[in-house]
């Protein structure tokens, strides 16, 4: 079993999956308004994983996306909405606003200025303090829907004119199916290509080791946190641009599916083992299942059974690929 | 002589893929006596015993406890059947006491149902260390053990499992002098008692003492087995490599030059105390010590794992600042620790990056990576230490001890660092790559390096080293010329208080 062969299972599904939806549903799947809708439907949850890439190599975890994402979107929100110069009536209670373009970049670099904070922060704790990365951004994760709720008192902010973002297109691809590539190449190049994606790999793999050959385990930790935190505030944006509205409730549960598209494209959960083209297929045949599984009308209560299985059954594959190879 | 049997394995057969691990290996024990394993790493004797504790299940063979044959699927049926194995990394749970170890799985219990009977486990423990002389408290915590309590431990749950064999893996590797004797004590006192120990070991020092019969293994095969009082350790070794080592320690010609590193009054807070020394240009200098002398703390002070809180280091007569292995790394100074695995490789990664890791600046490569370059280098200091891997890109724990080390050689050897201090260089590896171990210190040494070997290895320090220093709780107490010294002399100084 080597590193080929390892990425070869998850690919193997993706392409399953896509045989089978479009052996079911020829007409409405296999078109391609219906696969630019499921890109585009990945990029909140594929820029988020190539991050949480870098955090499962390191064997750590980040459970905070989906609270901090809701969060990084409400403050993003209001920071646009400020700058516009709406009053905080018009802004609590969700009355129209015209945003102008530099208020709408200003709010999304804030954004992910907040998340790249909290981020920096949850590393901060986990290596300072030695605290676990579960616990560390399981408090966090309450703490950031919290604050989110707090906001407007569990309201929403209205953002109609930011849909701009969701809406735009770049050569003709949607502006979001972009900005998803251009993470991951640029996450990609980083893990594969760069002295810090090395080091990712090194402590993940024996933080000890790591130490003892000059690395500077404390500071890639925290920076792979805020890298995470950033890449966040930037998935929070296109989720406000995607409903016009910043949600606090927005990305509940969504951790889970990050955690397991990174998983599920072969990064071991204990560290030192992965890559970003498995997040990548990850990512998307998580996608690729619901949208079947939608198109098909069925609920999205079964989907969720759905991922959960495919998770499991992904972590079984690896353990007995794993285990012969031993 | 209840728990005694007379152990024989037939025609074992052992195939891991494309590898025949075991070929008809025939093997028997009996009861009362020590049978030491010998033979270099990968040469099976760990698999053999492996398949004989239920781990492996052989492709042929038969093995029969007095007479009659017994199948072992997993390694609670060996168990069963009376044979205990003492692996190298024990297998203790760290957090509970030393009774709970001994009655895991098997506890005991009281007159109410589903309580287990505490007090009764102690008794039993505390009868079993007083039988045997083990001065243990059944109630201590294992993790405030020693390593060699530990493994008194190990005994004690292989006797309340009514052992009758029991193998033991390189139970000496960590323990100190003075612990290893106990424990030779308490084989010998268990051989008594009719108890078969079959015992596995490189230090054929220990072997040749302690065995009444050994059986060389080679290439997964038996070469030679017999009455220990017929075979000498030249005869071992030669059955063990299949050559003659005449010259085990290659013979130097160096130029000694200059002083090349300097430790000044170097004190630490993991307790040592005012240690200075040099090394010079081309010099191999020994640390000798037991176990717990502070010879590895005098590298951690070094390399920054532990900074110093008083004294200081000079390389080529210039101060160095370390506060981190980084910046020792950076200034040419090398370390390769005593533990290959817990911080030495990254095992699952490719041997390449391991090589790679520290010198990213010093090959050109400060951020961005040439993968293809990187290879090439990587496949050159390969070849430069004559490691043996399928590619460079092989992951780390896909080769044998010896050759990991031979991997961090090559890394220190890629970093060109001007000081490099090897912490047991040859712990836990074959007779045959220890020589090339040897040279290569040599060659570094030729090279005008300046090294330092710790080892816990007399012979081997005599051999390759032109001076010892030895430490003591925590002191250099001694700095001799090794054409000048004896090895009694080392050892009184570090054994023997002042």
């Amino acid at each position: 079993m080597n590193k080929f062969t390892k990425q070869l299972l998850p690919f193997c599904s993706l392409i399953f999956i896509i045989s089978l939806w479009t052996f079911l549903e020829p007409d409405t799947f296999l078109t391609t308004k219906n696969f630019m809708n499921v890109f585009s439907r990945s990029s909140i949850n594929g820029i988020m994983a190539a991050a949480m890439t870098f955090v499962i190599i390191t064997a750590g975890i980040d459970l905070s996306v989906g609270s901090m994402m809701a969060m990084c979107g409400m403050i993003g929100s209001v920071v646009m909405l400020g700058i516009s110069g709406a009053s905080w009536t018009d802004i609590s209670g969700g009355s129209y606003v015209e945003l102008g373009l530099g208020a709408m970049v200003i709010g999304s670099l804030a954004s992910m200025l907040i998340g790249a904070i909290c981020g920096f922060a949850n590393g901060m704790l986990i290596t300072q303090l030695k605290l676990a990365p579960f616990i560390v951004t399981l408090g966090a994760m309450s703490i950031f829907r919290g604050v989110a709720y707090l906001m407007n008192a569990g309201k929403p902010f209205s953002v109609s004119d930011y849909s701009w973002l969701d809406n735009g297109t770049f050569a003709g691809i949607p502006s979001t199916i972009v900005i998803m590539v251009i993470v991951f190449a640029i996450m990609g190049f980083i893990l594969k290509y760069t002295r810090f994606g090395r080091y990712t790999y090194a402590i993940g793999s024996n933080p000890e080791t790591a130490f003892h050959t000059g690395v500077n385990v404390k500071a890639v930790l925290i920076t792979i946190y805020t890298i995470v935190g950033a890449l966040v505030g930037l998935a929070s944006m296109i989720a406000t641009s995607r409903a016009s509205t910043a949600q606090p409730t927005a990305g509940i549960a969504l951790e889970l599916d990050i955690i397991a598209a990174v998983i599920i494209g072969g990064c071991s959960p204990s560290g030192g083992r992965g890559t970003m083209i498995g997040t990548v297929i990850g990512t998307l045949l998580i996608q690729f299942l619901r949208n079947g599984l939608t198109l098909l009308g069925i609920s999205t209560n079964v989907q969720l059974v759905a991922v959960g299985a495919i998770i499991i059954l992904a972590v079984t594959a690896d353990q007995i690929a794993t285990r012969r190879q031993a | 002589m209840e728990n005694t049997a007379t152990l024989r394995m037939e025609q074992i057969l052992k195939i891991f893929g494309p590898v025949t691990a075991l070929k008809d290996v025939t093997f028997s024990a009996r009861p009362g006596t020590v049978h030491a394993l010998c033979g270099e790493n990968g040469a099976g004797k760990s698999t053999l015993m492996k398949v004989l504790a239920g781990v492996h299940i052989p492709e042929q063979g038969k093995i029969y406890l007095d007479d009659q044959e017994v199948q072992f699927s997993n390694p609670g049926q060996a168990i069963d059947a009376g044979i205990s194995m003492l692996y190298q990394e024990l297998d203790l749970a760290d957090h509970m006491t030393v009774y709970e170890n001994v009655f895991l799985g098997r506890e005991m219990m009281s007159s109410v149902p589903f309580v287990i009977d505490r007090v009764g486990m102690i008794r039993q423990t505390k009868e079993l260390c007083d039988k045997y002389g083990f001065d243990i408290d059944p109630e201590a915590v294992i993790s405030s053990l020693t390593t060699g309590q530990c493994q008194i431990v190990e005994l004690l749950k292989a006797i309340m499992r009514q052992a009758k064999i029991i193998v033991m893996d390189e139970p000496t590797s960590s323990l100190s002098e003075g612990e290893a004797h106990r424990l030779f004590e308490i084989v010998n006192q268990l051989r008594t008692q009719g108890l078969t120990i079959i015992y596995i070991s490189h230090r054929l020092e220990e072997v040749n003492m302690l065995a009444d019969d050994i059986s060389v293994l080679r290439d997964g095969q038996v070469v030679a087995t017999g009455l220990a009082s017929e075979m000498d350790i030249d005869v071992i070794v030669k059955h063990m490599v299949g050559r003659e080592l005449k010259d085990f320690y290659p013979s130097r010609d160096v130029l000694i030059g200059d002083i090349c590193f300097e430790a000044d009054s170097l004190a630490s807070e993991q307790g040592i105390n005012d240690i200075s020394f040099n090394v010079r240009r081309g010099e191999i200098v020994g640390m000798a010590g037991l176990v717990g002398a502070g010879r590895t703390e005098v590298a951690n002070a070094i390399f920054g794992i532990n900074p110093l809180i008083a004294g200081g280091i000079k390389l080529d007569g210039k101060e160095l600042r370390i506060k981190r292995p980084a910046d020792a790394i950076r200034q040419g100074i090398a370390y390769l620790t005593e533990d290959r695995k817990r911080s030495g490789l990254c095992t699952n990664l490719p041997c390449s990056w391991n090589m790679t890791m520290p010198n990213y600046e010093r090959i050109g490569m400060k951020n961005l990576l040439q993968l293809r370059k990187e290879q090439q280098l990587c496949a050159d200091f390969g070849s430069k230490v004559s490691v043996k891997w399928s590619h460079p890109d092989a992951p780390a724990d896909s080769l044998s001890g010896g050759n990991q080390q031979k991997v961090l050689i090559g890394r220190w050897l890629m970093a060109d660092s001007e000081f490099i201090i090897f912490d047991e260089p040859t712990r836990g590896i074959d007779v045959g790559a220890k020589k090339e171990v040897y040279s290569l210190l040599n060659e570094l040494a030729s090279q005008g390096k300046a090294i330092l070997v710790i080892s816990s290895e007399l012979p081997e320090l005599f051999g390759i080293c032109d001076r010892i220093l030895i430490m003591r709780r925590g002191h250099l107490v001694g700095d001799l010329a090794t054409d000048q010294a004896t090895p009694e002399q080392v050892m009184h100084l570090a054994a023997v208080e002042a």
